[in-house]
């Protein structure tokens, strides 16, 4: 690739404040005490010789991104993957001009669009016909474009029979078809995309990616963020992965891909730090642990699994999400699923076994929950495992990659109260 | 000061592997740190059609979901104008300015009047009720308030109807001031943009004045002229109350309202004078203040909302 730059991010950091205030959107009672405050902290600060002003108490930061640097030239499509909450949405609304970037500053050149959402700004109680003007504007395109556009986007949707009828009646396929052949449709030289991936059957998804293709190799520059890394694979020519807010790895796809699941495997060991865990807590996950070594793709799978109770509140469910070395959920288990499945209040060590489906060998991770209406725990990483075996694994394909209907389980659980090992 | 700072030692740790030199002047737009924006008014002209179309939509889905439609335009403001006649035109007893009917004398005001208080209030949710596309599209944010501005602009000519068959009910023809209307109808979109924007960004801070607003356009009609006329005011305050004359015209409505009546009803022509310049002032410096403050806002929108 010699196309010249047409992306250029340099040092480019964002932070955002956590905690009860969240920007200052908290209410203006804050903002009166606030202000009634600050002139107390500022003397308190000049009293102790400090320059700055202090910063408010409980205010917490957090760095989305930091120093995130790198080029994009004419033409590349660029898959940039990472964990939940590792930076690529935040990179992508910074690059759309929907949220400001703290520090360092982003150079585009030529006609941007983003595609953050299908569907943005469709209103249920509109037709058809209307939506697309509608969502075309919202997307960026001049009317006389929709219009010029209007008949080619309508039999990609096929829809045609329904262009009059409020969206709100239609099914929810036609739905997305329509919202996705509008954004189809836009021509911008440099197309920001997020997951869109995600929505519609595996048919329809099949369908966005030959478009995603189409528009890649012709000659346009994207930017593509998806947890679909077969499908990053297969679209993109480079790559950037972003850990925690940093780049960890950029350059040719592959190499990226590479790094990216090299790091599932050698990962420190999953720590119990109940400290910085979302939830009510007032039951808290201390351990998670294979009960069968090796781990075979024949045999039920069986988890150990320790509670220790924080609070004296009441019942609770357990749930355990499986995912791959792709971070692609494969399946979960969850008491809720079963009758009489709620957990007694209490410290307690539990047993389960899974029996089915079967694991292919690969390496998988654990992310557990306690749950009851809302979220009383959450691990996001309690366990890794390898699966050993002799079950053959195919090769990646994207219909098997991602399959979205729900994996049900089928399981056990045996409880008895008390901690083993005097956790 | 704590930016360029932090940004070159960030720099220092890690040198930018650039592997092509280029030019700032190479790229059509810089992304940067709290820097105004250069080309704000022009990008905010490219976005045209996004405004219309929104102020459309809110348009066609009010008048799609409501079984009465355009006749809600009419109704509010309607009964409003019979409720506020009987009260201080026939139980007050207060007086009419000239020879005008006081329905036509109260209409006059409440046009104006309802105009601004359904731009407020539209305006000062329209963020929060948008904020679907604020989180995920990029556009101009103040499409979006004005946008409302522009839809209560709509009910407000649906409303003209109303007064035309009024005006005929009470044989009272209009005089040539009519034509000035239009200069006048500019001057209450102006208070009603420049408030908007403040309560807009506002609300997005601090929610807190999602109540406030209805507050403000309630207890606004009994200190804007609405009920009454403003003569009303000026003679119970006197020569050595003058001063507080004053203080009631920093409410930009006393201009825009009377305004509207001397186009409509005739009469003395007053506007020129020192308190109601002031309030004619106040309206631009709303309006300047408005947008200041919206733009200084409007790039967090996405992370407060």
């Amino acid at each position: 690739m010699d196309g010249d730059v047409v992306i250029r991010v340099e040092g480019l950091s964002k932070k955002y404040i956590l905690g009860q205030r969240a920007g200052s959107a908290g209410g203006l009672r804050h903002a009166i005490e606030d202000a009634i405050a600050a002139p107390f902290r500022w003397a308190k600060g000049v009293a102790s010789g400090e320059k700055a002003p202090r910063p408010r108490p409980e205010d917490k930061e957090f760095w989305a991104l930091q120093d995130v640097t790198f080029d994009v030239r004419r033409g590349e499509v660029v898959g940039i993957i990472g964990r939940n909450g590792a930076g690529k949405s935040t990179l992508l609304k910074v690059l759309s001009r929907i949220t400001d970037p703290t520090v360092g500053r982003i150079g585009l050149k030529g006609r941007v669009a983003s595609l953050l959402e299908v569907g943005t700004g469709f209103h249920p109680e509109l037709s058809g016909r209307e939506n697309v003007f509608l969502n075309g504007a919202v997307l960026g395109m001049r009317q006389a474009e929709v219009r010029q556009k209007f008949d080619e986007i309508v039999a990609f949707a096929g829809v045609e029979n329904f262009l009059d009828t409020p969206v709100k009646r239609y099914s929810s396929g036609m739905y997305v078809r329509l919202a996705f052949a509008v954004a189809a449709h836009l021509e911008p030289e440099i197309l920001i995309v997020d997951e869109v991936l995600a929505v519609g059957d595996s048919e329809f998804q099949k369908k966005c990616l030959g478009k995603m293709e189409e528009i890649s190799t012709g000659g346009r520059t994207v930017l593509f963020v998806s947890h679909n890394l077969p499908a990053v694979g297969l679209l993109c020519s480079r790559g950037i992965y972003l850990k925690a807010g940093r780049v960890e790895s950029r350059g040719e796809i592959s190499g990226v891909l590479a790094r990216y699941r090299e790091d599932f495997s050698t990962d420190n060991k999953p720590v119990f730090d109940a400290g910085h865990r979302r939830g009510s807590g007032s039951h808290r996950i201390v351990h998670v642990e294979i009960a069968q070594k090796p781990v075979s793709a024949r045999e039920p799978l069986r988890l150990r699994i320790q509670i220790r109770q924080i609070r004296d509140e009441g019942p609770f469910h357990l749930a355990l999400h499986f995912r791959d070395e792709w971070d692609t959920e494969i399946f979960s288990v969850d008491t809720a699923y079963l009758e009489k499945g709620i957990l007694p209040p209490g410290d307690q060590t539990l047993e389960i076994a899974i029996g089915s489906p079967w694991l292919f060998p690969n390496r998988y991770r654990v992310e557990a929950f306690l749950h009851l209406g809302g979220i009383i725990d959450h691990w996001p990483d309690a366990c890794r495992f390898e699966v050993d075996g002799d079950v053959a694994k195919r090769g990646y394909s994207l219909d098997s990659a991602k399959n979205r209907a729900q994996t049900l389980a089928s399981f056990q659980v045996t409880g008895r109260p008390g901690l083993a090992h005097g956790i | 000061m704590g930016l360029p700072l932090s940004r070159h030692l960030s720099r220092m740790h890690s040198p930018p592997t650039f592997t092509q030199p280029v030019e700032d002047e190479d790229f059509d737009l810089w992304i940067e740190a709290g820097h105004v924006e250069k080309h704000y008014w022009l990008d905010l002209w490219r976005y045209r059609e996004l405004f219309f179309i929104l102020a459309w939509r809110d348009v066609t889905v009010r008048y799609k979901q409501t079984v009465a439609g355009a006749s809600w335009a009419l109704l509010q403001p309607f009964l409003s104008m019979l409720i506020m006649t009987v009260i201080f035109g026939r139980v007050a007893g207060l007086p009419s300015m000239g020879n005008a009917p006081y329905a036509i004398m109260v209409f006059a005001a409440l046009l104006p009047w309802q105009f601004f208080s359904n731009a407020l209030t539209s305006s000062g949710q329209s963020v929060v009720t948008n904020r679907d596309m604020i989180s995920k599209v990029y556009f101009p944010r103040i499409i979006v308030p004005a946008g409302s501005v522009l839809v209560s602009l709509v009910d407000f000519l649906v409303s003209l109807v109303i007064l035309a068959a009024m005006m005929f009910w009470f044989r009272f023809p209009p005089a040539w001031n009519l034509a000035a209307l239009p200069l006048f109808m500019l001057m209450a979109t102006i208070s009603a943009l420049g408030a908007g924007l403040m309560l807009t960004a506002l609300t997005v801070q601090y929610r807190d004045f999602r109540f406030l607003i209805p507050f403000i356009t309630q207890f606004g009609m009994f200190v804007s002229p609405v009920g009454y006329s403003s003569e009303v005011i000026r003679d119970k305050l006197g020569a050595d109350m003058a001063w507080l004359f004053y203080v009631y015209c920093l409410n930009p409505l006393v201009f825009v309202i009377e305004g509207f009546r001397w186009s409509i009803l005739g009469g003395e022509f007053r506007l020129l004078e020192p308190p109601m310049l002031l309030s004619f002032a106040v309206s631009f410096l709303l309006l300047a203040g408005g947008i200041a403050y919206f733009r200084k806002t409007e790039r967090s929108f996405a992370d407060v909302i």
